[in-house]
Formats: structure tokens, C-alpha cells, sequence
């Protein structure tokens, strides 16, 4: 099992803003990893940074390999961003989408890989409509589809669920475990607790510009004291109650 | 340094591709960049026209070149709200973070620009003629006239390029284009610069339209253009090289 991403004493200001402060994280192959934090603590900045669309300011931080800083390129073959914002053409079709991106990869076949794609997300029956004709979980998963062309071996989710209802969220959710299940790493940031619960084998906790904790689930519990056994009567949480009304329970 | 392989010409056809397909589906955009500048020629050659002494007996063929260049200068405002669209939904951030060429999109907007600036061109030359415009310029002169517009058009769009993608707004991204529009009324497209009080005259006579207008203007009824293609030429490919390399350093910095 080698290193997926590596970052060690990263440091990143904006103006006189220390954003960054030294951070050190390690992701391996084939995992999830969640990178936690509250808005504004910096998620963003490091996943611009390893993606390479921003230089640090200092330390070293390293992807499928490959130094970010100075092989930028060789990084590029290896990952796929999929940002905040759903970023599909909105003037072409969902099928245009696709196609555009693998013949950017330089693929074979691009109408081929847009069939294979589209039809996996469910996204065939919309194939030839524009995006904002479909719903919002239906733009993030034709965006999501787009960062799986040319499957690259390690994937970029910053707040991949942010702004979706929960039935949509669950979709991700579902998607995002397929691909660990083939082999593909991970990284996901997100501000919610329970979707580094539900999908991370590891998660690191991000706060005023450095790793205040990270490890398995497990590991981070034993952080906390002995767990004292109260007997609570479980009310069901309104997003269960939801679920199970709209009849998607048995997708968690 | 890298050795790794780049596709430059087959990425900036993709992107052409994509951005064409932009204009065929919102046709309207070509139509709505003719409007103000057939608007202005009806304006000049029926309205003031006759109270103008331009000495030429064919008041449209003097007003063309101007009017040509200012929808130019209306029609690559679409390349800064393109590009800033892209900008806003990440599709820029998408595209940074792939292997492809760095500059291919940019240079696909700024192509496809050319395209539609020419059919706007065309449409404009149409009417024209349908208002009186006669050329007797052979086809050597015309393919100088062509070239000279697509140079213009490539040094104005680098310029919208810049603007798309430092501005902040939507309104940012579109506003540098109402200097450039109104750049043709201080020069001689409309009126000889003669009149004109010294400050402006020197203003007019100096600044890159009224070149141009000239070198289109002597080309178009078989005239000597003598330095002003020069000097024409010279304007457009420098701003055109300054623009590029100023849009290209705002793409690469571009990060949300």
C-alpha cells in the first residue's frame, strides 16, 4: 500500500492571512479520507493546492508520487477535482458534457465512455438536455461523472454534498463507496460530521490552520474518555423520519 | 521541465468546438451586437449625414470602417461574459486541474470570437449596401481589409479576455468594453479630424482607430493607404501581443 497524497508542514497566507500553518496529512491508496473543518478553515486552500490550481507558500505536498510544485503535469493525469460548485457546461448537453471532457483526456471512443457513464448515474434518460433543466442532485452527479472519465486513480470532493437535499446526498454518498470499492482513492473535504462518519476509513480534523487530530473512527473515540453506558430512548432524527417516509431508507 | 506530450491544436479544437456550439445556440447574440451599429449608420447617413463634410460624394463609404470597428469593439464584450461565466460555475478550476494545453481555452473563446465578429461583419457589410456602399477594391484590398478586421478583432478580444477573468461582477466583466465602443467617435470614422480643437485633433490622429478607419477607408476605394496600413498593423498586433500576455498571466492565476 504506497501513499496516494502526501503533505507535510504545508503553509499557505493569503495577504497578511496565515490560512495554513504547517500541515501534515497522508492518505493511502484506495482509501476515503475526510479532511473536516468548519467553513473557512482553510479545506479549500489545501485541495486547490494539491489539485494545482494554487502554489504554497512552503512545505512539500506530493500526489500519485509526484511533487505538486514542480511536476505539476504528471499530478494533472492523476486526479480529478470535483469543486464546490457543479461546474457542467450549461450550453451543452448532459452526453456533450461527458464527451467534451474525454476528448480533453484524449480518449477513444468519447460517445462510448458517455453512454458507460451517463447510464451508470442514471442520468440516460436526461443524456440530451441541458443541466438546468435537471435537479440539483442530478447536476452533481453529471459532475461528478465528468471527474470519473478517464478514471483517474485519485479523486478530489470538496464539499461534494453541500446545498443537497438528503435523498440527493445519499446518492453521493453511494457513488462516492463505489469508487473506493474499485480501487479508487478518495479525499474528500465536507462540514458535516456524519458523512466523515458514514464514509471515511480515515479522517483528519482541520482547525486554525493545522491537523488537530486525525486517524480512524476508532482511533479519534479513544481521544475522548471511556464511554459511560446511559440507556436513552432513541427518537428517530427528522432525516430518518423523512427518509422512511419517501421511501429511500434502504439506500443508507 | 516537463517532457510531457501536449495536444495544443487538437485541445483548442475541442474548446472551439465547445464555444461555437455557445454562439449557434444563443443566435441572438450575433443579432443583438449588429443592432447599435447598423442603428448608428442609419443615424449618420440619413439623420446628420447631410450636414457633414466629409468631401466624399458617398457619405456610407466613408462611415463603414468606423462602423465596423465599433462592432467589433461590441461584439468581444461576449468573450469577457463567457469567460467569466466559466470562471463562476469552476469550469475553469475543472479544466486547470486536467492535463490539457493551459492556454487552449482561452484561445478557444478568442477564435470563436473571430468567427462570430466576422458573420457580424457581413450582415453590417449587407446593409451597407443596401444603404448605398459601393467598393470598387479588388481582391487583394479586400483580403487587406480582412486581415486588418481580424487582427483588430484578435487585439480587442485578448483585451475582453483580460477583463472576463479579473473581474469580480458580471458588470465588471462587460463595462471595459464602452470606452472601447466610443474609442471611433474621437477619431476620423465619422468626421475628418480638421475641425476638431488641437487637444482633441492631436488625441484623434494619434490613437489606433483613426489608422485603422484610414487603412480600411484608402483600401476600400482603391486608394495609396501608404503609412497608415503600418501603422495599423502595428497598433493591433501590439496590443494584441500586451493583451495576450496579460491574459494569460489572470488565467493562470485564477484560482476561486
Amino acid at each position: 500500500m504506497g501513499k496516494a497524497i502526501e503533505v507535510k508542514g504545508l503553509r499557505m497566507s493569503f495577504k497578511d492571512r496565515e490560512v495554513l500553518k504547517g500541515v501534515d496529512l497522508e492518505v493511502k491508496r484506495g482509501e476515503i479520507f475526510a479532511l473536516l473543518g468548519s467553513n473557512g478553515a482553510g479545506k479549500t486552500t489545501i485541495v486547490n493546492i494539491l489539485t494545482t490550481l494554487q502554489r504554497q507558500d512552503g512545505g512539500i505536498a506530493t500526489v500519485n508520487g509526484f511533487d505538486v510544485a514542480s511536476k505539476p503535469q504528471h499530478v494533472r493525469h492523476a486526479i480529478s477535482l470535483t469543486g464546490q460548485f457543479a461546474a457542467v457546461d450549461e450550453i451543452l448537453t448532459g452526453r456533450e458534457n461527458v464527451i467534451l471532457i474525454a476528448k480533453l483526456r484524449h480518449l477513444d471512443h468519447p460517445s462510448q465512455i458517455a453512454d458507460d457513464l451517463l447510464n451508470r448515474f442514471g442520468l440516460m434518460d436526461a443524456a440530451d438536455r441541458k443541466p438546468s433543466t435537471y435537479s440539483g442532485g442530478m447536476r452533481r452527479r453529471l459532475d461528478i461523472a465528468l471527474s470519473l472519465v478517464g478514471k483517474p486513480r485519485i479523486i478530489f470532493l470538496d464539499e461534494p454534498t453541500t446545498g443537497l437535499d438528503p435523498e440527493a446526498r445519499i446518492e453521493v454518498w453511494k457513488i462516492v463507496k463505489e469508487l473506493a470499492d474499485g480501487g479508487t482513492t478518495v479525499f474528500l473535504t465536507t462540514q458535516y460530521l456524519e458523512e466523515a462518519e458514514q464514509l471515511a476509513d480515515r479522517m483528519a480534523i482541520l482547525h486554525e490552520g493545522r491537523i488537530i487530530a486525525s486517524g480512524t473512527l476508532a482511533e479519534l473515540k479513544q481521544l475522548f474518555p471511556k464511554t459511560q453506558v446511559e440507556y436513552v430512548e432513541k427518537q428517530p432524527t427528522l432525516e430518518e423520519i423523512f427518509l422512511a417516509i419517501i421511501g429511500k431508507k434502504e439506500a443508507i | 521541465m516537463e517532457t510531457e506530450k501536449t495536444y495544443f491544436f487538437s485541445d483548442v479544437s475541442v474548446m472551439i468546438g465547445r464555444s461555437m456550439r455557445h454562439i449557434f445556440r444563443s443566435m441572438d447574440t450575433i443579432f443583438t451586437v449588429c443592432i447599435t451599429p447598423i442603428a448608428m449608420m442609419l443615424l449618420f447617413v440619413y439623420v446628420f449625414g447631410g450636414a457633414i463634410e466629409t468631401g466624399t460624394d458617398n457619405y456610407v463609404n466613408y462611415l463603414l470602417p468606423g462602423i465596423l470597428l465599433m462592432a467589433i469593439a461590441t461584439g468581444v464584450a461576449y468573450v469577457a461574459y463567457r469567460l467569466f461565466m466559466d470562471k463562476q460555475r469552476g469550469i475553469i478550476e475543472r479544466f486547470r486541474s486536467m492535463p490539457i494545453e493551459r492556454s487552449a481555452l482561452l484561445w478557444g473563446h478568442v477564435l470563436t470570437s473571430v468567427v462570430s465578429n466576422v458573420m457580424t461583419i457581413i450582415i453590417i457589410i449587407l446593409v451597407a449596401l443596401m444603404m448605398g456602399f459601393r467598393s470598387s477594391a479588388g481582391i487583394l484590398s479586400w483580403l487587406a481589409v480582412a486581415g486588418i478586421l481580424v487582427l483588430f478583432t484578435l487585439a480587442l478580444t485578448w483585451i475582453a479576455a483580460i477583463a472576463g477573468l479579473s473581474a469580480k461582477t458580471m458588470e465588471g466583466a462587460s463595462a471595459f468594453s464602452y470606452p472601447l465602443i466610443f474609442l471611433p467617435f474621437i477619431s476620423s470614422a465619422f468626421v475628418p479630424t480638421d475641425t476638431m480643437p488641437a487637444a482633441v485633433r492631436a488625441f484623434a490622429e494619434n490613437q489606433p482607430v483613426t489608422s485603422i478607419v484610414e487603412a480600411i477607408r484608402a483600401l476600400l476605394s482603391n486608394q495609396p493607404a501608404g503609412n497608415d496600413i503600418w501603422v495599423a498593423l502595428a497598433w493591433c498586433l501590439g496590443i494584441m501581443i500586451v493583451a495576450y500576455l496579460f491574459a494569460v498571466r489572470a488565467y493562470k492565476r485564477n484560482a476561486a
